[in-house]
């Protein structure tokens, strides 16, 4: 995560026209969103750390801690906990974004747009053009998530991880 | 750091798509469509100036999709890619294969995608495997057939992985069909999606999941990247605790298997030879045995593939 952090410095510092305080590793006390769908808040810095509870996609944190991949964040309104980087950004996810926050990602680096480009209408204008291809097995394998404890009993049994 | 980059060119280089306009670059769309954007009222004269500005400086730094878009892609290649085989709709195989990926993933340098890893088996006699962006990762029976025990699986399956994870699918998708998606996404973003917009986008869209099926199924990524998946392999097998020897195994194997010249993983990948070479230079530990309940749990699950 750092490293592709690091291989866009030049780019971004190109974008802002002018030598800026660029910060290639979040820090202590910076805000981070979560970029992916849901994720857990772990009780310590492991998928083998106990579940307190569910982020959801553009969820705000602030940062704690760093320990190899993982992150201590701090949830607004409360509890801290275990989250592994590649679920967080540094952008602010905005979820419903209107052309004022189009012109605010236009200038700024720090803002994210959630829901476009790419997304479920584009999918959806996809399958109508292309009836012969049938999603019905992505949906199904979307449904198939293993379960945290079955992934320990699965490693315990077969002698892994250890 | 997933870093919306895609989305910040989107911003700045907004405008709709004019095939002949993106020839010339982004900063000469983004006059034009500030131009456009700022006559229909749509944005403001400084808003429209900011955007040229802008433009004009990123517009060298497309590379990266966020997570979200990436799923976008990642499904509608794989239904892609089961269009064209057929499942092996075996509840019990599919049900190991996912228990043995998703676990893989875990260890991956990249555990977390959009909605998390998949996996799903392919009734097809070849040797062959795909991994679609995102996270979703495809084996064919013949594949499975070549491996032995756990370990080998879990060998074939992290080196799709690692695919996933150095989003080398992403990078098949042609640059200027991401600039394209860009400038239109910018416009969206000024309003709502226009129906011209939508198919705009969505013929972007087809694009990429076109550029990406035929990297993955007729000409195959290059050497490096085989490699890079294969040391993600390596360090996945090694943090969960199988044999990282097993993918040499594996290789070893197809390569008595595999007919020069076919279609399947033969077409798309480097000699095995090749890449076996590379792998016992990356690997430090000698070849150890199995466990007794891997073996058990691996032959029970894979015996009717």
């Amino acid at each position: 995560m750092m490293k592709r952090m690091l291989c866009m410095l030049p780019a971004m510092l190109l974008w802002a026209g002018a030598p800026a305080p660029v910060s290639a590793d979040p820090a202590p006390g910076d805000a981070l969103s979560v970029q992916v769908q849901e994720t857990q808040l772990r009780d310590r810095p492991s998928f083998l750390g106990k579940a307190q509870s569910n982020l959801a996609y553009a969820d705000r944190v602030t940062l704690l801690a760093l320990q190899g991949a993982w992150m201590q964040v701090q949830v607004p309104g409360g509890g801290s906990g275990w989250v592994h980087s590649s679920s967080l950004t540094e952008k602010k996810i905005v979820l419903k974004a209107g052309a004022e926050d189009v012109q605010a990602a236009a200038s700024s680096e720090e803002l994210a747009l959630a829901g476009k480009g790419f997304n479920s209408d584009v999918e959806s204008e996809f399958k109508r053009q292309n009836a012969e291809i049938d999603f019905t097995w992505i949906d199904r394998m979307e449904g198939w998530d293993v379960k945290q404890n079955d992934i320990e009993s699965f490693l315990k049994k077969g002698g892994l991880a250890e | 750091m997933k870093c919306f980059r895609m989305y910040l060119i989107a911003a700045v280089c907004a405008g709709s798509l004019v095939s002949s306009m993106l020839l010339t670059g982004c900063s000469s769309i983004a006059q034009g469509v500030a131009a456009v954007g700022q006559a229909t009222g749509v944005v403001s004269p400084q808003q429209a100036q900011s955007i040229v500005r802008t433009a004009s400086a990123v517009g060298k730094t497309f590379q990266d999709i966020t997570p979200e878009q990436e799923y976008y892609i990642g499904r509608a290649v794989g239904a892609t890619i089961v269009n064209q085989y057929q499942v092996y709709d075996n509840r019990d195989a599919n049900a190991y294969i996912n228990l043995v990926g998703q676990t893989l993933a875990r260890f991956s340098d990249k555990p977390e995608t959009f909605k998390g890893y998949r996996f799903l088996i392919l009734d097809s006699d070849e040797i062959n495997a795909f991994a679609a962006p995102g996270g979703f990762i495809f084996i064919s029976r013949g594949m499975l057939r070549l491996c032995t025990s756990e370990d080998e699986l879990a060998a074939v399956l992290a080196h799709e992985i690692g695919h996933v994870q150095n989003q080398h699918a992403l990078k098949a998708i042609k640059s200027s069909r991401v600039t394209s998606a860009l400038t239109i996404l910018a416009a969206e973003g000024a309003k709502n999606f226009g129906g011209q917009q939508l198919a705009d986008l969505t013929s972007q869209f087809e694009g990429s999941i076109s550029d990406i099926t035929s990297k993955l199924m007729n000409s195959g990524y290059a050497r490096g990247q085989e490699r890079d998946a294969d040391q993600a392999a390596v360090t996945i097998l090694e943090r969960v605790g199988y044999d990282p020897n097993a993918l040499i195994r594996v290789l070893d194997r197809m390569e008595g298997e595999l007919e020069p010249g076919g279609h399947d993983f033969a077409a798309t990948h480097p000699p095995p030879e090749s890449r076996i070479k590379d792998l016992q230079a990356m690997i430090e530990t000698p070849p150890r045995a199995t466990v007794p309940a891997r073996q058990a749990r691996f032959n029970g699950s894979m015996s009717g593939v």
